[in-house]
């Protein structure tokens, strides 16, 4: 491998960036996991057991869909006023 | 094409995060900084002078509970994430 081929990360190696892409993909969604149990804990999670009872984990189960539904969400509506702000203010012309 | 990303709470604290033989100190560090958060408002009421039997079982369930519920919570995101990306 020569020197110019070294350029940027994974440089001309393909199997090397999809690696990268990979793990990268691997610690986003460990990130994730680590975030929604903190927060779904609050919502699920009463006293400590012996067990989780099926309650609890169908708790967890639906907090972590409604909050990619929420995240979601955000995004849509973030994404709509953006366009109708832009549209907006391209009929204020000069 | 990956099938997913769900890993065993166990084995998160693997560098990488997916598993492999190395402990990561980072990692396990911040688990425990969460699970002493959590633990600790679920289970010590008043502080007293020590830990009674009591309040460390509750300790020893809630970390077991915590990971059970990492666990859960992995589960349905991978398969949230399996969803999505089948309806593209």
């Amino acid at each position: 491998m020569d020197a110019a081929s070294g350029a940027g990360l994974g440089g001309a190696d393909p199997q090397l960036q999809r690696f990268i892409e990979v793990e990268t993909q691997k610690q986003r969604f460990q990130q994730l996991v680590h975030q929604m149990t903190e927060l779904c804990w609050e919502k699920c999670m009463d006293k400590p057991g012996p067990k989780l009872d099926s309650r609890a984990e169908t708790c967890f189960m639906n907090c972590v869909e409604r909050f990619i539904d929420t995240s979601q969400f955000i995004l849509n509506r973030l994404e709509q006023t953006q366009k109708s702000k832009s549209s907006f203010s391209e009929s204020l012309s000069d | 094409m990956e099938s997913g990303f769900g890993s065993d709470f166990g084995s998160d604290f693997g560098s990488g995060g997916g598993g492999g033989g190395k402990l990561d100190p980072g990692l396990i560090m911040e688990q425990v900084k969460r699970m002493t958060d959590k633990c600790f408002r679920k289970c010590i009421g008043k502080p007293g002078g020590a830990l009674d039997n009591s309040e460390q079982k509750c300790i020893a369930m809630c970390m077991d509970r915590y990971m059970d519920a990492w666990n859960t919570v992995s589960r349905a995101y991978n398969s949230r994430l399996q969803r999505e990306r089948a309806n593209m």
